[in-house]
């Protein structure tokens, strides 16, 4: 179930993306100066560190980490 | 003058990390030199990264496209990055990172060959890796010597701009190999996260402020355009998130995702990367756009003027006319001339320096196609059984003396516009190369014959999309679209047709 909402979330988070609602506006002027459509992606970046944040707290591939020892290619720890 | 000083202090501590790097690595072997011997910690695997994927493009493209393409620049590069580049480090990434700590490798041909049981499939799929990544390295040579040229007043010409870049970038490779790379890559990194936010405060001061310049450009319709996205299509925007999928196929970068000590420290990094991405991003596109309203300027208003006379150019116009005019309106020094105008002497230096650091990004290329050669071909056929390690990490070093000649004199010779293009069509072969790693990490019926179809069409697209304009430019999309979904179709369907691999090597994968 988890892991379906993640991909959900995902999915919308790139579907986000295609902010056609803002595509011919300028204003409000986010802080007086920053257009609405800049300012959209800029919490689009944020948004999108918050979603890494949750898949690095709930989706991480712990096995892969069990399963490299921790040597170089020569044996050398 | 002061400013050029100031940039070759920088060039200096830059010589300086390099070789620091190379008196702490010193006769640790082929790991060491090529992969940092997988030990790069935290901070530095972090800022290195991105410093890796960030090249001259970044500060100077980035608010030239801007000027002249507005806002839509933002989400069209850095947005879909944000989103796309971490997924693919995160999914893609974290289990390179285990096969190569596991089964020792140190380039994803290495991977391909032993996970679907080939040989010269591998050594194919090289030729098109490096084939598309030489043009970066070219470019690089070129944002040098254009860079110290501007930096310095003209005084320092375009040849010998080039020729310190490349020396330097050249040497701290040489001598410091991946750790050298990594630590300077991560002081240019902090140096150019700087940059945006110190320009953006210095010049919005010098402007009178930025509400004011974006009232100007909204009040007059031949400029409130760039502040939305109307002039754009929204299947071309789409088409701009697949482009993203080049990051983890380029060499440079699936190599660097080997060198982490541990898993965990791929967290920060996708955590962060988005927020470097805004931070150094969200200035240069906004300092781009900003840059419309500045009439008073000779060098912005002669740019207007020709952006102007381009567009009541009629259909008929000779390409020597319109390619003048392109190049008179293109906007790739704005940056630059508002620094001139706006920033005392000291402070542009400073934050010529930070430009620098952007365009000296093609030293993981040249590491990266070092790395290749010398696992990839002189491993693979002999050389190190033969002739030891140690020839190896210095044919290494040869190589990347070789290289870095080949493109400083082709950097002389050739224009510019050639490889821009190139870079252009480079980015879309790396993102139709993206299903061989997908296939490779996640798809147990996937085989060597799919990953040579896949091959063999990226090397034709790529030729077929330079030479025919507006070739696979399908309903309005990007060719990385229909190269991309092509490619992913021909793993399928040719995997599914052909023998796989023996289970035992598909049981060590997935």
């Amino acid at each position: 179930m988890n892991r379906l909402l993640l991909v959900i979330v995902v999915v919308a988070l790139y579907l986000l993306h295609q902010d056609f609602w803002l595509w011919r506006e300028a204003r409000p002027l986010m802080f007086g100066f920053l257009p609405v459509g800049l300012a959209y992606h800029a919490g689009y970046c944020l948004a999108v560190a918050l979603l890494m944040w949750t898949l690095t707290r709930v989706a991480w591939p712990v096995h892969l980490e069990g399963a490299a020892p921790d040597t170089t290619r020569d044996g050398r720890r | 003058m002061i400013p050029a000083l100031i940039v070759f202090g920088y060039l200096g501590v830059v010589l300086y990390i390099g070789i620091f790097a190379f008196r702490r690595a010193r006769d640790r072997g082929a790991e060491e030199y090529f992969l940092a011997g997988r030990s790069l910690g935290p901070a530095v695997f972090l800022l290195s990264l991105f410093g890796t994927n960030m090249t001259a493009f970044t500060i100077l493209g980035s608010a030239g496209h801007a000027f002249a393409n507005g806002i839509v620049t933002f989400s069209l590069m850095a947005s879909s990055s944000a989103l796309v580049i971490p997924l693919t480090l995160f999914f893609i990434g974290t289990r390179m990172w285990a096969l190569g700590k596991r089964h020792g490798f140190m380039t994803p041909v290495q991977m391909f060959r032993d996970r679907w049981e080939c040989g010269h499939i591998g050594t194919a799929i090289f030729a098109v890796q490096a084939a598309l990544l030489v043009p970066y390295i070219i470019i690089g040579v070129m944002g040098g010597g254009t860079a110290l040229r501007g930096i310095s007043g003209g005084v320092i010409p375009f040849w010998l701009g080039g020729a310190i870049v490349a020396t330097v970038v050249m040497s701290y490779v040489f001598f410091g190999g991946m750790r050298g790379t990594a630590f300077v890559n991560t002081f240019q990194t902090v140096l150019f996260l700087s940059f945006g936010a110190i320009a953006l405060v210095v010049i919005g001061r010098g402007m009178g402020g930025f509400p004011a310049a974006m009232e100007s450009l909204l009040a007059s319709p031949a400029t409130a355009a760039l502040l939305t996205r109307e002039r754009i299509s929204p299947w071309y925007y789409f088409s701009y998130t697949f482009i993203p999928l080049s990051t983890i196929a380029f060499p440079h970068i699936a190599i660097f995702c080997l060198t982490a000590k541990r898993m965990v420290q791929f967290k920060r990094t996708v955590i962060f990367y988005p927020i470097c991405l805004l931070a150094i991003w969200l200035p240069c596109v906004f300092l781009g756009v900003a840059a419309n309203s500045l009439r008073g300027l000779p060098a912005i208003e002669e740019k207007l003027e020709a952006r102007a006379a381009l567009a009541a150019l009629p259909p008929d116009a000779s390409a020597v006319d319109r390619g003048a005019l392109r190049r008179q309106a293109a906007g790739d020094d704005v940056v630059l001339v508002m620094l001139d105008t706006f920033a005392p002497l000291w402070l542009a230096g400073i934050l010529g320096a930070g430009i620098m650091a952007a365009v000296m990004a093609s030293d993981s290329q040249i590491l990266a196609l070092s790395t290749m050669f010398t696992e990839d071909v002189f491993t693979f056929y002999g050389g190190t059984a033969r002739f030891g390690e140690n020839v190896q990490v210095q044919t290494g070093r040869i190589f990347v003396v070789l290289l870095t000649i080949v493109a400083y004199v082709i950097a002389l010779r050739a224009p510019q516009g050639i490889f821009d293009l190139a870079v252009q069509y480079a980015f879309s072969g790396y993102a139709a190369l993206s299903p061989l790693l997908v296939a490779a990490l996640f798809w147990k019926r996937s085989t060597k014959w799919g990953a040579l179809a896949v091959t063999l069409w990226v090397a034709f697209a790529v030729i077929y999309t330079s030479q025919v304009p507006g070739a696979l430019a399908w309903y309005g999309l990007l060719p990385v679209v229909p190269m991309t979904l092509i490619s992913a179709a021909l793993m399928v369907v040719v995997s599914w047709v052909t023998p796989p691999p023996s289970a035992a090597t598909v049981g060590r994968y997935i």
